[in-house]
C-alpha cells in the first residue's frame, strides 16, 4: 500500500453524550486518493473533521483516540499548525466574500499574518490557480470578487486557497455534491490530477464518483469502519454484508 | 380577493400616513420658526451669538456643541460595543453567561434618560471636577466631557446590540473556512468577520450617532447650559437639543421662541442629512454574494 502518511487509532468522537464514530483504526496511503463512503449520518464527515481539528470548534464536540500525521499525534499539536498541514474544502463552495479572487487564493497568509513580497505572492497565487485548473479562466479577473464566479470556478477556487498553503493532506468533504455535472467532472479531472502529487481524503456520498477516482476506499456504517482497501476490490468483491448492501442501493 | 384588496389598501393607508406626517412635521416648523427663518436665513448656522436680550441668535455654538458631544461619547463608546458585540456574537455563542450579558446591555437602552441626567448630576459630575481640579482647568464640573460621558453609556446598547445582530449573521461556512487555513479566532475577526459586517456595524454606530445627537433630557442636565462658543471638552455648553429644552419655557417674546423652534429645524435637518449620508455609506460598503 505504499507509506502510510496518517494513522488513525482507537478513534471516537461525537457530540454531547453520544459516540458517532466508535473505534475508528484507519491508515491512510500517501499520495493516494482514499475515498470515505457511506449512508448520510454515519459520521464520514465527522471523521475528516476530526483529522484538521475542525470538529472541536463546536462547543459540543467531544472525541477520544489518536490521530497520527507522519508519526505525530495532531491532538498534541497547536491546532492551527494541523490546519495549515491538512488543508479542506467544503461541501458548499465558499469563497471570502469580501475578497478578490487574488486575496482569496493568498488568504491562508494574509489570516495568518505572514507577510510575503509582491513576487512571492504573485507566484503563490499562480501555482495554486494553475494546480487548480483556474488560471486560465480567472488571470485577468484575479482582482474581482470571488463570488462572482461559477459555483464550480468558486469550488476550484476553495481548492486552490487550500493547496496554497502547500498542506501535506487535502481534505474533499463531498466537494461536487452543490454542482452540475459539468463542473463535477472538471473537479474529478482537477482530482486526479492533485492526487498525484498530494494525499487526498474524499468524503463522497456517489458510488460512481468514488470508483473513478480513488485508490482505496473506507466504508462506514453506523459509526463504524466497516471495511477498508483499494477502490476495486471495495467495489468487486465487498467483504461485508453491509458493504454490499450500500453498493447495490439497498439503504443511503 | 375583496378582503385582500381592503386589506393592502388599509397597508398604504398606514404607511401614507407616516410618510405625510414627517413631511407635516417638517413644514410646521417651517411655520413656527418663519419668524426667525426670515430675518436670520441661513446665517443662523454661521452666526456665533445669541444673546436673547439683545435680539440677536446664532446657533452656532449649539450645533459645534451637538457634534463635539455626540463625537466624543461615539468615541468613548465604541471600544466597549464593539467588545461586547463580538464577546457574544463570537465568542459565546449561547450559555448563561451570554444572557446575562445581553440582557445587560439591552437593559441600559431602556433606563429613562432623566434617571442617566441625575446619576451624571451626583455621580459623574464630581468626578470630573476633581479631574478638572487635578488638569488646573476651571473646575465647572458639567460640560461637554461629563455630556460626552453620559451619552457614552447611553448609546452602548444601541451600537452593541446591531453589530452583535450582525456579526452573528456572518455564514458559519466562510468561518470554518478560516479556520480550516489555520487561522486563530482573533485573526479570523479581523480578516473574515469585521470585513463582512462592517455596513452593519456602521449602521449601528449611526443609529448610535443619531440617538447621542438628539437626546435631551440627560444632556441638559449635565452639559452646565452656557451659550458660549465651547473651547475645550471641559467648557460648559448647550446641544441643539438642551438649548431648545433649557429656554422654551422662558422665551416670552415671539423672535426668541421663533429661533428656538429655527433650532429643531436644523436639528431636523441635520438628522436627515446623516441618516442620508449613512445610508450611502452602508450601501457602498455592503457586502454583494451572487447567489447560486
Amino acid at each position: 500500500m505504499g507509506d502510510k502518511i496518517l494513522k488513525i487509532e482507537n478513534f471516537y468522537a461525537g457530540y454531547g453524550h453520544t459516540w458517532v464514530l466508535r473505534n475508528i483504526n484507519l491508515e491512510i496511503p500517501e499520495k493516494k486518493l482514499t475515498a470515505i463512503m457511506g449512508p448520510s449520518g454515519c459520521g464520514k464527515s465527522t471523521l475528516i473533521r476530526c483529522i484538521n481539528r475542525i470538529h472541536e470548534l463546536n462547543p459540543e464536540a467531544i472525541y477520544r483516540g489518536h490521530i497520527y500525521l507522519n508519526g505525530k499525534d495532531i491532538y498534541k499539536m497547536h491546532p492551527t499548525i494541523v490546519r495549515r498541514k491538512i488543508g479542506m474544502v467544503f461541501q458548499k463552495p465558499n469563497p471570502f466574500p469580501t475578497m478578490s479572487v487574488y486575496e482569496n487564493v493568498i488568504a491562508g497568509y494574509i489570516l495568518n499574518g505572514i507577510k510575503l513580497k509582491k513576487e512571492e505572492k504573485d507566484k503563490i497565487v499562480e501555482d495554486a490557480l494553475k494546480k487548480a485548473f483556474l488560471w486560465n479562466e480567472v488571470k485577468d479577473v484575479l482582482h474581482r470578487k470571488g463570488t462572482f464566479l461559477s459555483g464550480g470556478q468558486q469550488q476550484r477556487l476553495c481548492i486552490a486557497r487550500a493547496l496554497a498553503m502547500k498542506p501535506e493532506i487535502l481534505l474533499l468533504d463531498e466537494p461536487t455534491s452543490a454542482l452540475d455535472p459539468k463542473a463535477t467532472s472538471r473537479i474529478e479531472e482537477l482530482i486526479v490530477e492533485l492526487k498525484k502529487t498530494i494525499t487526498i481524503v474524499m468524503v463522497t456520498h456517489n458510488i460512481a464518483q468514488a470508483v473513478r477516482v480513488s485508490d482505496y476506499t473506507a466504508f462506514i456504517y453506523l459509526g463504524e469502519l466497516v471495511e477498508f482497501g483499494p477502490t476495486e476490490k471495495v467495489f468487486a468483491a465487498p467483504e461485508r454484508k453491509e458493504t454490499e448492501e450500500y453498493l447495490v442501493g439497498k439503504f443511503g | 380577493m375583496k378582503t385582500d384588496r381592503i386589506f393592502r389598501a388599509v397597508l398604504y393607508a398606514g404607511g401614507a400616513f407616516v410618510a405625510l406626517l414627517v413631511l407635516l412635521a417638517f413644514l410646521s416648523l417651517c411655520h413656527a420658526s418663519w419668524l426667525s427663518l426670515k430675518k436670520f436665513g441661513i446665517k443662523f448656522i454661521l452666526s456665533r451669538e445669541w444673546d436673547p436680550v439683545n435680539e440677536k441668535f446664532g446657533a452656532l455654538p449649539f450645533i459645534v456643541g451637538t457634534f463635539m458631544t455626540s463625537i466624543i461619547a461615539l468615541i468613548i463608546s465604541l471600544p466597549f460595543s464593539i467588545s461586547i458585540a463580538l464577546l457574544l456574537g463570537v465568542y459565546l455563542r449561547e450559555g448563561f453567561i451570554k444572557k446575562v450579558l445581553t440582557y445587560a446591555t439591552d437593559l441600559l437602552a431602556g433606563i429613562p434618560s432623566i434617571i442617566y441626567g441625575f446619576w451624571g448630576l451626583f455621580f459623574l459630575v464630581p468626578l470630573v471636577r476633581k479631574l478638572e481640579m487635578k488638569l488646573g482647568v476651571l473646575p465647572y464640573g458639567v460640560g461637554i466631557l461629563t455630556a460626552s460621558i453620559v451619552l457614552a453609556i447611553m448609546i452602548v446598547p444601541y451600537t452593541s446590540s446591531i453589530a452583535r445582530e450582525v456579526i452573528s449573521m456572518v455564514p458559519g461556512d466562510i468561518i470554518e473556512a478560516g479556520f480550516s487555513l489555520g487561522a486563530t479566532t482573533r485573526e479570523i475577526i479581523f480578516g473574515i468577520i469585521l470585513p463582512y459586517a462592517r455596513s452593519g456595524i456602521f449602521a449601528g454606530i449611526l443609529l448610535a450617532f443619531g440617538r447621542a445627537f438628539g437626546e435631551t433630557m440627560a444632556v441638559t442636565m449635565v452639559i452646565g447650559n452656557s451659550n458660549c462658543m465651547p473651547k475645550s471638552i471641559f467648557c460648559p455648553a448647550n446641544t441643539m437639543a438642551s438649548v431648545i429644552a433649557n429656554e422654551f419655557t422662558e422665551a416670552t417674546k415671539d423672535i426668541h421662541l421663533s429661533s428656538l423652534i429655527y433650532i429643531g429645524l436644523w436639528l431636523f435637518l441635520f438628522t436627515f442629512a446623516i441618516n442620508l449620508l449613512g445610508n450611502l455609506v452602508i450601501k457602498k460598503f455592503r457586502v454583494e454574494v451572487k447567489n447560486e
